[in-house]
């Protein structure tokens, strides 16, 4: 076990550094001088040539990444033109918040997808297996910004029972004021994934219940809910448990498009007024933080799920 | 010469697989599938699927209306009238009201399912184009190809696919094209891998074996052997993909990142209207609605299709 999670943390290697690579190639390619969008449109063309050069932007491509690369290892990611704050500082400030959206969510989406995938796959080719069926499709089809206007207009404006926007009131904190701003953000984030775990667990019930050794435990009089419970739910975890961690990903991602919605505070907000500010050295710093957390989260799940099935070989 | 001994050997193999055909004739069910072929009979499988073909009927009525765009009684969707600025849905001349800028949205919605629908459609198509050529490629040759090819997908991979798409957009900028072109390149990975995997597959093969032995050249087996036989994984998952780029193209659009305003586009229109749900709900209902709706069917229809094509859920 230990010389397989050794084997896939080298295997990371590489697919860590590619993904380096791929973050700075894709703001080197980004038309535009930093330059000339640091110092404004007035510069000088000498202060423009000394700037390049304090930055090593007149160094071949290949040093330039090595420079950067360095930086980068040593915790040293650049400063935001637009904040002028030091950029890993400013990352690790709001990841907090995203990270607290991408858990709830994740949470409501195991929750409800494992519950809603037993039921349906319980009640199989029933009526409520058919509904629970339509629900969830919408549940995968519902664009997530969407759902996160309707559920503002619902249950923040008609019905006035929770905030639609902020982490919390002006001037306040506490426990209780954050999660009542975190119910309608998390709903719809967690929608589209709840709608796959639920998807994922009925099949993976349904393709369990179709076992000899459950046929038998039926033979043998054992009631449906042991059977359901005991027999099979356990075993139709193992691929529920990998698509839960596919997911944590996506959601930390796609929590994006929510965090606008619900001027939520996170690194996504971040990133696209830094987008359209132009502020590369903070995008690229985002997109690097995001994109290592994911390959991470993946990595621990491949382990957790190497651990839990015994057939999969660590070889 | 080459080229004459193949065709030769060809008319034998076709002689030898008619003469097994007549030998056959009693099998009803041989027969059934020599007179349908196998698209047909998945065809008309798909039809007794209710919900697929539920979402192809959707599907067709709002694709039409988006074509017929320009003959139907619309207004112009980019003509403002302050005076009748967020007008409710059955408003006279307004059936389903109008926006910020007194600009009727029925006509708006209409021709803005022109553009996200396009952008989908052309969006899974250069995805679906280059991921096929990378994963032919790195299927059928192996060794170099197929490692440096698959090194640079697992990299791709390596970002969740939104982040992806964002941080191509933050390179070229943001706009309808880039979007375009940034969750086409992220939907590389996807069709790669597929095409890989099943060139895999067919090139060990009796069938592409005899081909080879036969002295048929590699661009001939790929073309007319290796990738029919990837069809149908292809297209059940270019169905489904349809559905997210179209997702994916009005979220950014929705980030400020894929087109601009004025345009008449449903993520563009959504956003816009988010700025006035306290007074004008409907404003932003209308578009979110008609990209669900779009969703949903392509996702029935890619449903439909996987269950008539694809071999693992027979």
């Amino acid at each position: 076990m230990l010389l397989y999670v050794l084997k896939r943390l080298i295997a990371l290697i590489p697919v860590l550094l590619g993904v380096t690579i791929l973050v700075f190639s894709i703001m080197h390619l980004s038309p535009g001088d930093p330059a000339k969008i640091i110092l404004g449109p007035k510069a000088t063309e000498e202060s423009l040539m000394q700037l390049r050069a304090d930055l090593g932007l007149d160094l071949p491509v290949y040093k330039q990444y090595i420079n950067w690369i360095s930086n980068v290892l040593v915790g040293d990611w650049g400063r935001s033109i637009q904040l002028k704050m030091e950029v890993l500082p400013l990352i690790i400030d709001r990841f907090g918040a995203t990270l607290i959206l991408t858990a709830a969510s994740i949470l409501l989406a195991g929750v409800f997808g494992i519950v809603f995938g037993v039921i349906a796959a319980a009640y199989r080719y029933t009526f409520i297996d058919r509904l629970l069926m339509i629900l969830i499709l919408i549940g995968f089809c519902i664009p997530v910004f969407w759902l996160g206007i309707l559920l503002q207009i619902e249950f923040g404006l008609k019905r006035e029972w929770l905030p639609i926007s902020g982490m919390y009131p002006p001037g306040q904190t506490g426990m209780l004021e954050l999660i009542k701003h975190l119910i309608l953000p998390a709903i719809s984030l967690s929608m589209g994934s709840g709608a796959v775990i639920a998807r994922m667990t009925r099949s993976s019930m349904l393709e369990v219940l179709e076992q000899d050794y459950i046929r038998t435990a039926y033979a043998k009089g054992i009631r449906e809910k042991k059977v359901i419970f005991k027999h099979s739910l356990k075993n139709a975890f193992i691929p529920v448990i990998t698509v839960l961690g596919m997911q944590i990903g996506f959601l930390l991602a796609g929590a994006v498009l929510v965090e606008i919605v619900f001027s939520w505070p996170g690194i996504g907000t971040l990133m696209i007024n830094g987008i359209l500010a132009r502020d590369f050295p903070l995008v690229q710093g985002i997109i690097l933080f995001v994109a290592t957390a994911y390959v991470l989260v993946n990595l621990i799940v491949d382990i957790i799920y190497a651990f839990l099935d015994p057939r999969i070989s660590y070889e | 010469m080459g080229n004459i001994n193949r065709d030769l050997a060809k008319n034998e193999l076709l002689d030898s697989r008619e003469t097994s055909s007549l030998e056959m004739k009693n099998d009803s069910l041989s027969q059934k599938v020599k007179k349908d072929g196998p698209w047909r009979v998945a065809a008309k499988k798909m039809m007794r699927d209710k919900a697929a073909v539920t979402g192809l009927i959707l599907l067709t009525i709002i694709i039409l209306l988006s074509v017929l765009a320009p003959v139907l009684p619309l207004q112009d969707p980019e003509e403002t009238d302050l005076v009748n600025r967020l007008k409710p849905p059955g408003t006279e001349g307004h059936i389903l009201g109008t926006d910020e800028l007194g600009r009727d949205l029925l006509s708006r919605l209409i021709w803005g399912g022109r553009i996200s629908i396009f952008v989908g459609f052309v969006a899974v198509g250069i995805a679906l184009l280059f991921g096929t050529i990378l994963g032919l490629i790195a299927g059928y040759f192996k060794r170099f190809f197929d490692t440096v090819i698959m090194r640079i997908i697992d990299v791709l991979m390596a970002f969740p696919y939104v982040l992806l798409a964002i941080a191509i957009i933050a390179a070229l900028g943001p706009g309808l094209m880039n979007t375009m072109i940034a969750i086409s390149v992220v939907g590389i990975p996807y069709y790669a891998r597929i095409v890989r995997g099943s060139t895999l597959t067919f090139r060990e093969m009796e069938f592409v074996m005899a081909e080879r032995a036969m002295g048929a050249n590699h661009f001939h087996i790929i073309f007319h052997h290796i990738l029919p036989n990837c069809l149908p994984p292809l297209i059940v998952a270019a169905s489904l993909d349809v559905g997210w780029m179209i997702l994916a193209a009005s979220g950014m659009s929705f980030l400020g990142l894929g087109a601009q305003p004025p345009l008449a586009e449903w993520g563009v229109m959504l956003s816009e209207g988010r700025k006035f749900i306290r007074v004008a709900p409907h404003v932003s209902l209308f578009p979110g609605l008609a990209i669900f709706l779009v969703v949903l069917s392509l996702n029935l229809i890619g449903d439909g299709l996987r269950d008539v094509l694809d071999p693992r859920t027979k």
